[in-house]
């Protein structure tokens, strides 16, 4: 990567700390448009305090995050939605009382693209919604609770998604077509961020991995590779009894 | 529109008619009153699901600044009402910071506060600014049959606000807010923005409530503007009827607001009786208010 084509998001050093402990220690990868990235690790690794940082449910410690060149590290939430950063959540959080159609409207009417003539109905068509539209949410299982978390985070046209942990609770096919559909939003351009703990599924979508571990990175470059990398299979199995 | 034409004309119609026809004038005033106090509560509790229990602070500061404007600047009664709903409004703004809390805590801070308040307009040492402890008396501008009109317009402007909250992005907003306030930010609402807006708003109305109420009573204490029974009924009305919904707190002021007048005042005993026991039926079987009973049969209910 040269210096005049930066990666449209770039994480520089980033700590985050609760208490004593340090969630992010200097973390540092990059995400290019077009990309789908996985985020790997442990369990407690830093991998949802990562998404959580960058989407601005915390403001960092230190470091730096910068979209397309900007620094936005610590901007409030709804400020990165307008910048073009969206995320789903681990266990999704829609507006339960509210239809599934009000859901992805209100998105579309604040997410910062509401004049230009977004409709709602795509969305929902797109993630297999749209005969729940009159529903409320609260009435939907959770599968489709976290399609409509996604659909809620399309509305507002990212150029980065984050998605932690979607595939989790889904079943083959559902997997199988979340996989095209994120796969089809990153050739047109969208830069996603993949946690998961689903190999099968990571080695599926991701065209890159960065592996973590006690809030840095310790592995960056494709999944086959980190199978096979020493530290990687350390964290994850423990050490080798021999040593 | 159809609820503009199906709920708030004729409601305002029959509080602006009602007076040639029925002779308790007061009685009609308060209805009014607390209808429009239910729905200043429906505005902040119904969008944004914060439970203000000190309310009534915004009400009297609006009786103070509209009774102050017309004691010492001798303001005509149209023009201290705006300053009323303007001192609402400054309350409210001072007490922005208590949405760092949530819950039980938020209502605990604001109920506080509007004791804080109290002591400080009965003060006697700020006799000389408001009177202090012995009240208020206007006798220069009564005029109920003016205030009694200005009331119905008050009312005609806070149900159009909830209808506008009920129909608009805005409010969708807000309920999406009150749903989930970090899924709301994540769909790009400026969550704190937002509420402020509502905070303010149902101040404001709260605030038209206490100037115009000073206005029609012309003399009262601070306890009275204080009272914490307006808190209360305004709060018991709106979820009796139903927030986050327009004809709610109309229902829950004019059923329950219907039985005190009956039997609250002449057999008091009887009506705690009959209360309770409502209340009681309502948590536990109608959580959501009426409405949610006829929604329950089918009957969609604006």
């Amino acid at each position: 990567m040269s210096p005049e084509t930066p990666s449209l998001l770039q994480v520089t050093g980033l700590v985050k700390r609760f208490g004593g402990f340090r969630a992010l220690d200097g973390l540092r990868f990059h995400l290019n448009a077009g990309e789908i990235l996985g985020l790997v690790g442990p369990n407690g690794s830093g991998k949802t305090t990562c998404i959580n940082v960058i989407s601005g449910l915390y403001a960092p410690d230190g470091g730096e995050i910068r979209l397309g060149g900007q620094s936005i590290g610590g901007l409030p939430s709804h400020r990165l939605v307008h910048a073009g950063i969206n995320r789903t959540f681990q266990i999704p959080k829609p507006f339960l009382t509210m239809t599934v159609l009000q859901n992805v409207e209100v998105s579309v009417a604040y997410g910062g693209h509401g004049q230009e003539g977004l409709d709602p109905h795509y969305f929902l068509k797109l993630l297999d919604l749209e005969s729940h539209a009159k529903q409320p949410a609260a009435e939907l299982n959770s599968a489709q609770q976290k399609l409509l978390d996604l659909a809620r985070a399309l509305a507002t046209k990212p150029r980065v998604l984050l998605v932690d942990e979607l595939a989790a609770g889904l079943n083959p096919a559902e997997l199988e077509k979340i996989a095209a559909k994120l796969k089809e939003l990153a050739r047109s351009g969208m830069a996603i961020l993949v946690v998961e703990h689903l190999m099968g599924f990571i080695d599926q979508v991701t065209d890159r991995v960065v592996v973590m571990n006690a809030g840095k990175e310790i592995f960056e470059g494709v999944l086959a590779d980190a199978i096979r990398n020493p530290r990687v299979v350390e964290v994850f199995l423990g050490q080798d009894d021999a040593a | 529109m159809r609820d503009v034409l199906l709920i708030l004309v004729p409601l305002v119609a029959a509080f602006a008619l009602l007076p040639f026809v029925y002779s308790n004038h007061l009685l009609l005033f308060n209805f009014i009153i607390f209808i429009v106090l239910a729905q200043g509560v429906n505005v902040i509790y119904g969008f944004t699901g914060y439970l203000p229990f000190g309310y009534v602070g915004f009400f009297g500061a609006g009786a103070y600044g509209f009774s102050l404007m017309v004691l010492h600047l001798q303001a005509p009664p149209l023009l201290a009402i705006v300053v009323g709903a303007a001192a609402a409004l400054a309350l409210a703004l001072v007490l922005t910071p208590l949405f760092r809390l949530s819950g039980a805590y938020f209502s605990i801070a604001n109920l506080a506060a509007s004791l804080a308040v109290l002591q400080v307009v009965a003060n006697p040492n700020l006799e000389n600014y408001t009177r202090g402890p012995y009240g208020i008396s206007l006798s220069g501008i009564f005029n109920p049959p003016l205030a009694y009109a200005t009331a119905v317009a008050i009312l005609a402007m806070t149900l159009f606000a909830v209808i506008f909250l009920r129909n608009s992005k805005f409010g969708l907003a807000l309920q999406a807010i009150r749903e989930d306030a970090i899924s709301a930010s994540m769909a790009g609402i400026n969550v704190v923005r937002e509420r402020v807006i509502a905070w303010l708003l149902s101040a404001l109305i709260a605030g038209l409530a206490g100037s115009v109420f000073a206005w029609y009573a012309s003399v009262f204490y601070p306890e009275t503007v204080f009272s914490g029974e307006f808190t209360i009924f305004a709060i018991v009305f709106a979820l009796f009827g139903g927030t986050a919904t327009l004809v709610g707190p109309i229902l829950g002021v004019i059923i329950l607001y219907g039985i005190y007048n009956a039997v609250g005042i002449s057999t008091p005993q009887y009506f705690q009786l009959i209360y309770g026991a409502l209340i009681i039926g309502l948590v536990l079987f109608l959580p959501n208010g009426l409405v949610s009973l006829l929604r329950r049969w089918g009957i969609d209910v604006p």
